[in-house]
């Protein structure tokens, strides 16, 4: 069984699951365009966003959406403690980790399929504008979170208190995405653009999605071991 | 307890009590005066800070792979230590500048960067105590993250607020300041290794407590 | 690596959880072609035994072989000769019975997985459900949908953990003509249960457990619930 076979697998049967009932991906968004409306009804005044408004509300919406579908894709594989049977196949335990990484950057960016035109319409921000570089922010920044999120969602499956403490540690942990990715969304709205300030924060976003997809690859089997 | 304990723990609180009288007779700083001496508690605070953070990092990454008990008890004992002085250091700090700068927090990026390590071994305590059996090896997973993460959040925090990163608010030493924090600092760092012992000897104590209730069911 | 074993060892393996003691030194042999009975009360450890035997728990002490093999040095080969039935029965409710047996079969690295799950629903004699989902069956039938997953990549060593239940008397008497079929074959089949009369006949040897604790090890038991009244009566180790 070779890494790749098993984590395709495993990703294949996370979205067959999914589209199954889409019960994830509904809830999902819709509670990340409830977040999106929360945060400009607090902060929106005379109908103007704050500066630099629009990206942070984007990318909160993002990691608190993360967030729920990290906590409901687990509690899934805890129901019938399925999470054990995938732990049973004769693969490296890490290609299970790298399937269930993939089906949550698949929902997320989903997510954010959507989010990024309501953003840019609300509060009229000029998100479309640069199409490659902001795909480029989303997807490194949507791998870091993601990349962690998956593995503290694993660790967490078999613990108490695992609602709360998600986000406990995941948070502070995936704070650097957050900066990089509200710095780098908007220096790409403004109206002269500085592209070599986008690419210093793609390109720590880039060296961070490295060393924690890394870092979790090396301790997800010590960790899913009893 | 080892033979050292009570000797060092003399000379540490005589240290202690001393360093008042050396901080006092330490060269005044020219801009900030009196104020300023707080340095001499904060920046060794930061240090061992810092120094309890990396034995976290590495006790769990060693407990993670080995699963070595005595590891996972140093590493909890140093997340405790992490929370203590980070504590320490983040409110001297806004001391300070509040009473140099005029502000209680500036987002200045070591301040800002010690809070989300502060903030991450808080998360290590919470799970310990919160997260049910398995617990120990979710806090180690946590605090060698915690610790790769250390120059991202850095960087990101340094260049945050503006492409030019701002001036720093601790300045460089002056030489002539040396003699008192370096004896600042070896007063922290003695009584950061006399709490570590006393805090893994509790740890010590729970875990034969526990074997103990072990060999009762023999 | 292919690897294959003939027998399991249990070398006094001791497995607890801070200050709980779940097993005490247990030791047992099960060779090829037969059933081994793990029997005991609720709590007695068999969970937790089936669960060290299947390498998603390693023992505080003590040691599990199987043949010259230990679980430390073979991690993802051993896997594959290993098939374990749980107490929650590792099915995704929303896929269909046949999508749940093609996707572990093909996760176990059975040859064809649709060919082999087909074949193992009609074994089940459930061919006709195959496209239903799992959420729509009964506990037995999902029971007996779970023990075809278990069996699917034909597993050298065959771990159960309470089978029984929720099975109606067809279903259970199907599940022991399928255990000694197993054994027939060469199989390692450890089976935790507390339903003697359904064990009752089945077992090669039986091990009791009460409170992680061996109490007796006996070897092709006969009359098993009065064989076991007599030996939980015993108060201490015999």
């Amino acid at each position: 069984m070779t890494f790749g076979r098993t984590a395709w697998l495993v990703l294949r049967k996370d979205l067959t699951v999914e589209v199954r009932s889409l019960e994830i991906a509904y809830t999902t968004l819709f509670f990340a365009i409830s977040c999106v409306l929360f945060f400009a009804f607090a902060l929106v005044k005379e109908g103007k966003a704050p500066e630099d408004g629009a990206a942070g509300i984007l990318w909160i919406a993002i990691a608190f959406a993360g967030t729920l579908a990290l906590g409901r894709t687990f509690e899934r594989e805890r129901q019938s403690e399925t999470l054990r049977a995938l732990l049973m196949a004769p693969a490296a335990r890490p290609a299970i980790y790298v399937g269930k990484l993939l089906g949550i950057i698949a929902l997320l960016s989903a997510a954010e399929l959507v989010l990024v035109p309501l953003v840019a319409f609300l509060f009229q921000a000029p998100l479309l504008s640069h199409p490659f570089w902001l795909s480029a922010v989303l997807i490194s920044g949507t791998v870091g979170f993601s990349a962690v999120g998956t593995l503290f969602s694993a660790m967490l499956v078999r613990a108490r208190s695992r609602d709360v403490l998600l986000p406990v540690l995941l948070y502070p942990i995936t704070v650097p995405v957050i900066i990089a990715g509200v710095r780098a969304t908007a220096a790409l709205l403004e109206p002269d653009v500085e592209l070599s300030l986008v690419r210093f924060w793609v390109a720590l976003l880039l060296a961070l999605d490295v060393v924690f997809v890394t870092l979790a690859l090396w301790t997800f089997e010590p960790l899913m071991t009893d | 307890m080892p033979n050292w304990f009570i000797p060092i723990a003399g000379l540490c609180a005589a240290m202690f009590a001393a360093s008042p009288f050396l901080i006092a007779n330490a060269d005044y700083e020219s801009t900030m005066g009196l104020v300023q001496k707080i340095f001499y508690y904060h920046l060794p605070s930061a240090w061992i800070f810092l120094l309890s953070a990396i034995v976290c990092g590495i006790a769990s990454a060693r407990f993670l792979f080995r699963g070595s008990p005595r590891q996972d008890r140093l590493a909890y004992a140093a997340a405790e230590l992490t929370v203590l002085f980070g504590a320490i250091v983040l409110v001297t700090g806004p001391l300070w500048a509040r009473k140099a700068w005029g502000v209680w927090w500036q987002w200045d990026v070591r301040l800002t960067s010690s809070l989300m390590g502060w903030m991450v071994a808080w998360a290590y305590l919470l799970v310990r105590k919160y997260g049910g059996p398995g617990s120990d090896k979710l806090a180690a997973g946590l605090a060698l993250f915690g610790m790769a993460n250390v120059p991202f959040v850095y960087v990101s925090v340094n260049y945050w607020r503006t492409i030019h990163p701002a001036t720093t608010v601790v300045p460089t030493l002056p030489v002539d300041m040396g003699m008192a924090l370096w004896f600042s600092v070896a007063c922290f760092l003695l009584l950061f290794v006399l709490l570590l012992r006393l805090r893994v000897h509790l740890e010590e104590q729970r875990a034969r407590l526990d074997a103990l209730y072990l060999s009762l069911d023999e | 690596m292919i690897i294959d074993f003939d027998h399991v060892t249990a070398d006094d393996v001791s497995r607890h959880f801070g200050r709980r003691r779940a097993l005490a030194r247990i030791s047992f042999r099960a060779g090829s072609g037969t059933i081994l009975g793990l029997l005991g009360p609720n709590g007695a450890g068999k969970s937790t035994m089936i669960a060290l035997l299947a390498t998603l728990m390693r023992p505080s002490e003590g040691d599990i072989r199987y043949g010259p093999h230990t679980s430390k040095a073979t991690g993802a080969s051993l896997r594959r000769t290993i098939g374990i039935l749980g107490h929650d029965l590792f099915l995704y409710p929303e896929l269909t019975a046949h999508e749940n047996l093609t996707f572990f079969a093909g996760l176990y690295g059975a040859a064809h997985a649709r060919a082999a799950a087909s074949a193992a629903l009609e074994q089940a004699g459930l061919s006709d459900r195959a496209d239903d989902p799992i959420a729509s069956f009964s506990r037995g039938m999902r029971q007996r949908v779970a023990l075809e997953r278990a069996l699917i990549h034909r597993p050298r060593l065959v771990l159960l953990d309470e089978p029984f239940t929720g099975l109606d008397d067809a279903s259970a008497a199907a599940l022991v003509a399928r255990l000694r079929g197993l054994r027939a074959e060469g199989a390692i089949v450890i089976l935790a249960t507390h339903d003697l009369d359904l064990a009752d006949g089945l077992l090669d040897s039986a091990l009791f457990l009460r409170d992680g604790r061996m109490v007796d090890t006996v070897a092709r038991p006969d009359a098993l619930r009065s064989t076991y009244r007599t030996i939980m009566g015993r108060t201490g180790v015999s």
